[in-house]
């Protein structure tokens, strides 16, 4: 007892690491972690171990035997499949001893002894591991002279995809992603032993959203990209990292470009978003970048068409129609729409300019087509916390079909168990079929649903546990979210810890609400502006990168502004069906060809480079919208794109420490979310019940459409499913029409005939078409300004 | 009729209730198509995906690995003749040669009639009992030229109907497990015990 205090003083001993283990690797000491597979716990020791099949975002399945190391647990070195064995205490690994030095000699020999070696006409030469690899690790020689495999070589596995057989070296990484990351098993080994081949059901193609990812793990030249076949060598590539902008996930990419032309997106890997992963219209979209059909400078209205002027003549003239619009009607005769295409000094930029410069409170950034920037102000979650959260509730989108990536993200959380997808939907999702509970009710019942299903003890009890996160958006285009967002404050009241991830969709639409494309006091929203315009009590628009005419889900609005005489100054990187419409057209600089920075929807910060030259003398948004500010009468002081990041910084609280040096060390971004205000309050309307005939519509986006970037995009241009109806194969029933067949629909809009498929995943008297389709639009028989929206359905 | 007919249908119901994860059912369901129609259709593959919760390609890629399964359409009588090694030496290639001569077709082939579709295959696990050949996966044993003669007259004549099944058939006696017996499809993560077992405890 008498030394008690002397043994108090003594520093304690930190308590060993549980998760610790000892291993030596090639005889250096180093501390790996429990669980822990050799091939990881090597790499970070410095040793790389050659491999093929091993992705470190997917299970491994020990297929190529690449990865062969010695270990010796005690019982003398064993050749062991470093992808597959996990560290143990005291495990001593030797990747480089003559026995491993033999065995990837071996294993390269046998790999290459079907391999056609057409290094030299191959896509891949140049970045193949499988060529890397036999140069670092194979033999140099074979003693193969027998007659090799032989398949048709390259066969489509889908619109995007080619497959060479010969070059296959069987590593089922392509065939695993299908499974287990996209969950779209159309790809699969057929046929044993030397026949062994990937391939799809026959004449099923591998028509996956995310198929481009198999071409980018694929370790050889086996799978191709059509957009990319023969393009370049990627030695001839220069490479950039930036960010995706098609939708608001923000998946980290490289573009890569040749002769100032973009060839390539590939997908980086980041814990934070995307994992490495990109869906197609994401990989493939930059193809619109490269577009003849891009607007190549400004350009004025004179009778039907078009001249091209000098930037100058053009901004002088935009400057002009601004004016004569203000001195008519005040500032608020102008209207400002738009932004979300941009980066978040185009936004600032723009918001600036027509804040302090117009003074016009008539600012939006949604198209209809989301639930109210309010929901940016609730405790925001991030897609990691999405994705490990206890509880997921989804009241939003088809994430599959909108934002692909978080559909991935959140895919893996419910299949790994990590989480439980409550999901509140009228039609079933992609993630459908990964939820705990998915609950499906008519349009106009969804706060009830929400009601009803947290009085049912087992979802209470889940709910109760905490850790949840809720995805909020906007299902249905045919309608105000209203009712969505009364539903989503249900969850919320009932999960009061709980934080939103708003399923917002436009590119950069998070960063221009959270940087001023909002509307100012008195201000209004898009579709009020548009009804102002008709009224004729807007007199100018400021379209920023908005195709209104087949973009906004109400036709009969927007022509009613557009043909009011009203003036349109259109900021555009296409001549889309609007910009047709405008009297000046300013030619803006696209994805690939300007720096700054954009704000996916968790609130992360990342950068977008500049890899090109821009198209003809298009303009970055944030220096059109400087340069009309100076001819309206002010300096908005922005000199470089770095200057107003800076002053975004300076002057917008939740992008304070938001810089761009700070970004420059920041591998993952930085989150900028503004500080949480309980702002929404539910609305408490009712829709009125629907009568005996009625069906309730929706109307929802599907990945590819005719959005003007999809379209100018080749390879993604023929993937629209193109316009349909689907109701409940018992309505079909009722209605008296096979599947198939055409029935008319009836609106307070108008009518339209249309083909009808059987859709189980629908709730009873409900019918659902997809937006903005080839085959006829549908946004001509929606208005968007209902708390539901209900059509007549009837044989012709 | 290439998709499961009604009755088929109903047993495809009873075969996926004996397995705790549907997906389980896979290969019995390709058999039992395979008996319906002499070979694997297309339209039964995707209908099997359907079924078991899988994708067609998946379906297609577990079938064929398995060399029993076709997907072309299949004489009535596939006759296997072995050509490795322990038959090789006894006359197993002399007896394949017989065999094309005989049926008027090569290995690979079906007889215009539609009967017989021959095939030169690997050992067949009777190595001791040379030449060996299978009819429907029925073995023949040390088959002379004259037996294989006098084995097509027999199966033309349907001598032999009653012991050979039509291509397809694994067994006339279906397996049938009561409904109190079966596993019944369970989730993996719901710990149910699956009624067999807790019948047995
Ligand atoms: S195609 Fe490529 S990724 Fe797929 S198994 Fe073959 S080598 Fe592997
Ligand atoms: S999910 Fe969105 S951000 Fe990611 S690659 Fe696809 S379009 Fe781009
Ligand atoms: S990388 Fe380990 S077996 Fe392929
Ligand atoms: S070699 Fe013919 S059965 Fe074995």
């Amino acid at each position: 007892m008498t030394d008690t205090a002397s043994t108090a003083e003594q520093p304690e001993a930190p308590a060993p690491d549980p998760n610790a283990v000892q291993v030596t690797i090639n005889g250096v000491a180093h501390t790996a972690r429990k669980g822990q597979l050799v091939i990881e716990a090597a790499a970070e020791a410095g040793e790389y171990i050659p491999r093929f099949c091993y992705h470190e975002r997917m299970a491994p399945v020990g297929k190529c035997r690449m990865c062969l190391v010695e270990a010796d647990s005690g019982r003398g070195p064993a050749v062991t499949v470093s992808c597959m064995v996990q560290v143990a205490p005291d495990m001593k690994i030797n990747t480089e001893s003559p026995t491993v030095k033999r065995m990837q000699e071996g294993v390269l020999e046998l790999l290459l002894a079907n391999h056609p070696l057409d290094c030299p006409v191959c896509d891949k030469g140049g970045e193949c591991p499988l060529q890397d690899q036999a140069f670092s690790h194979g033999p140099g020689e074979s003693r193969f002279v027998e007659e090799k495999r032989h398949y048709e070589k390259p066969i489509p596995i889908s619109e995007l995809v080619f497959l060479d057989r010969e070059r296959c070296i069987l590593c089922d990484r392509c065939t695993r992603f299908a499974s287990e990351v996209a969950g779209d098993p159309l790809i699969h080994f057929t046929s044993r032993g030397n026949n062994t081949q990937v391939n799809t059901f026959p004449d099923e193609p591998f028509a996956s959203y995310f198929s481009g990812n198999t071409v980018q793990i694929c370790p050889v030249g086996a799978l191709t990209a059509k957009p990319y076949r023969f393009k370049a060598r990627p030695w001839d590539l220069d490479q950039t990292e930036s960010t995706c902008t098609s939708c608001a996930v923000g998946c980290r990419t490289v573009v890569q470009s040749s002769r100032d032309e973009v060839l390539r997106y590939q997908g980086v890997d980041n814990d934070a978003v995307n994992w490495g992963w990109l869906c197609d219209k994401g990989r493939f979209g930059f193809e619109a970048t490269n577009s003849e059909s891009r607007l190549q400078g400004p350009a004025i209205r004179s009778g039907d068409g078009f001249t091209s002027v000098g930037w100058n003549d053009a901004l002088d003239q935009a400057a002009t129609l601004i004016k004569a619009a203000v001195a008519a009607g005040g500032a608020s005769a102008v209207g400002v729409i738009g932004g979300a295409r941009g980066t978040n000094e185009d936004a600032y930029a723009w918001a600036r300019l027509a804040h302090d410069v117009i003074g016009t409170p008539n600012v939006y950034a949604h198209l209809a087509d989301a639930l109210r920037s309010e929901i940016l102000e609730m405790p925001r979650a991030t897609i990691n916390e999405a994705a490990s959260a206890t509880t997921i509730v989804l009241l939003a989108p088809d994430l599959k079909e909108e934002l692909p990536v978080l559909y991935l993200r959140l895919r893996d959380a419910a299949e790994k168990k990590r989480s439980r997808i409550i999901e509140f939907t009228a039609r079933k999702s992609g993630l459908s079929k990964y939820a705990w509970k998915s609950i499906v009710s008519r349009p106009g019942d969804e706060v009830e649903a929400v009601r009803q299903a947290l009085t049912e003890p087992e979802i209470a009890a889940q709910i109760a546990k905490g850790d949840v996160v809720v995805v909020a958006g906007k299902a249905n285009l045919a309608a105000l979210g209203t009712l969505q967002t009364d539903a989503i404050l249900k969850v919320l009241e009932a999960a009061p810890g709980a934080k939103v991830l708003p399923a917002y969709r436009r590119g950069n639409i998070v960063g221009a609400v959270q940087l001023g494309m909002n509307p100012g006091p008195g201000g209004n929203s898009t579709a009020k502006i548009l009804a102002d315009a008709a009224a004729g009590t807007v007199k100018c628009l400021v379209l920023l990168g908005v195709d209104l005419v087949s973009d906004f889900p109400d036709a009969q609005t927007v022509e009613r502004a557009l043909s009011s005489g009203v003036s349109i100054i259109a900021v555009d990187t296409f001549l889309s069906p609007t910009a047709q419409r405008a009297n000046v057209v300013l030619a803006a600089a696209a994805a690939g060809e300007k720096n700054g920075t954009v704000t996916n929807i968790e609130g992360r910060v990342q950068t977008v480079a500049q890899k090109i030259n821009v198209a003809g003398t298009s303009r970055p948004d944030w220096m059109i919208a400087t340069e009309l500010a100076a001819r309206l009468g002010k300096d908005l002081g922005f000199t470089s794109v770095d200057s107003v990041t800076e002053a975004i910084a300076a002057s917008v609280p939740a992008y304070a420490d938001i810089t761009p040096t700070a970004l420059k060390s920041a591998r993952d971004g930085l989150l900028a979310v503004p500080t949480p205000s309980a702002s929404l309050q539910p609305s408490g309307q009712q829709a009125e019940p629907a009568n005996g005939y009625d069906y309730r519509l929706i109307v929802s986006r599907e990945l590819y459409d005719l959005g003007i970037n999809n379209q100018m995009s080749p390879s993604l241009a023929g993937l629209a499913r193109g316009l349909r109806l689907h109701m409940h194969p018992s309505d079909l029933e009722r209605v008296g029409v096979a599947d198939g067949a055409s029935v008319r629909i009836t609106t307070e809009r108008g009518a339209k005939v249309v083909t009808v498929h059987g859709d189980a995943g629908l709730a009873r008297w409900t019918v659902w078409m997809p937006f903005n389709q080839p085959g006829g639009s549908v946004n001509d028989l929606i208005s968007a300004s209902g708390l539901v929206a209900d059509a007549r359905i009837e044989t012709v | 009729m290439s998709r499961l007919n009604a009755a088929n249908l109903e047993i495809a119901r009873e075969i996926m209730s004996r397995y705790p994860v549907v997906r389980s059912a896979t290969i019995p369901l390709l058999h039992l198509s395979q008996e319906q129609n002499g070979y694997v259709t297309r339209e039964a593959m995707q209908q099997i995906a359907e079924l078991v919760e899988s994708t067609a390609a998946e379906v297609y890629g577990t079938a064929s690995f398995y060399e029993m399964f076709k997907f072309e359409p299949i004489g009535k009588y596939c006759v296997n003749i072995c050509r490795s090694i322990s038959c090789h030496l006894v006359g197993g290639d002399d007896l394949v040669e017989h065999a094309e001569h005989v049926l008027g077709i090569k290995p690979g082939g079906t007889t215009a009639d539609g009967l017989f579709t021959l095939e030169a295959v690997e050992c067949m696990a009777a190595c001791t009992e040379g030449p060996t050949l299978q009819v429907n996966y029925r073995h023949r044993f040390r088959v002379t030229h004259q037996d294989f003669d006098q084995l097509i007259d027999d199966l033309r004549a349907g001598r032999l109907d009653a012991e050979i099944p039509p291509h397809g058939t694994l067994a006339r006696e279906r397996q049938h497990i009561p409904a109190d017996k079966a596993a019944g499809n369970v989730s993996p993560d719901t710990p149910i015990t699956p009624a067999w077992m807790e019948a047995a405890q």
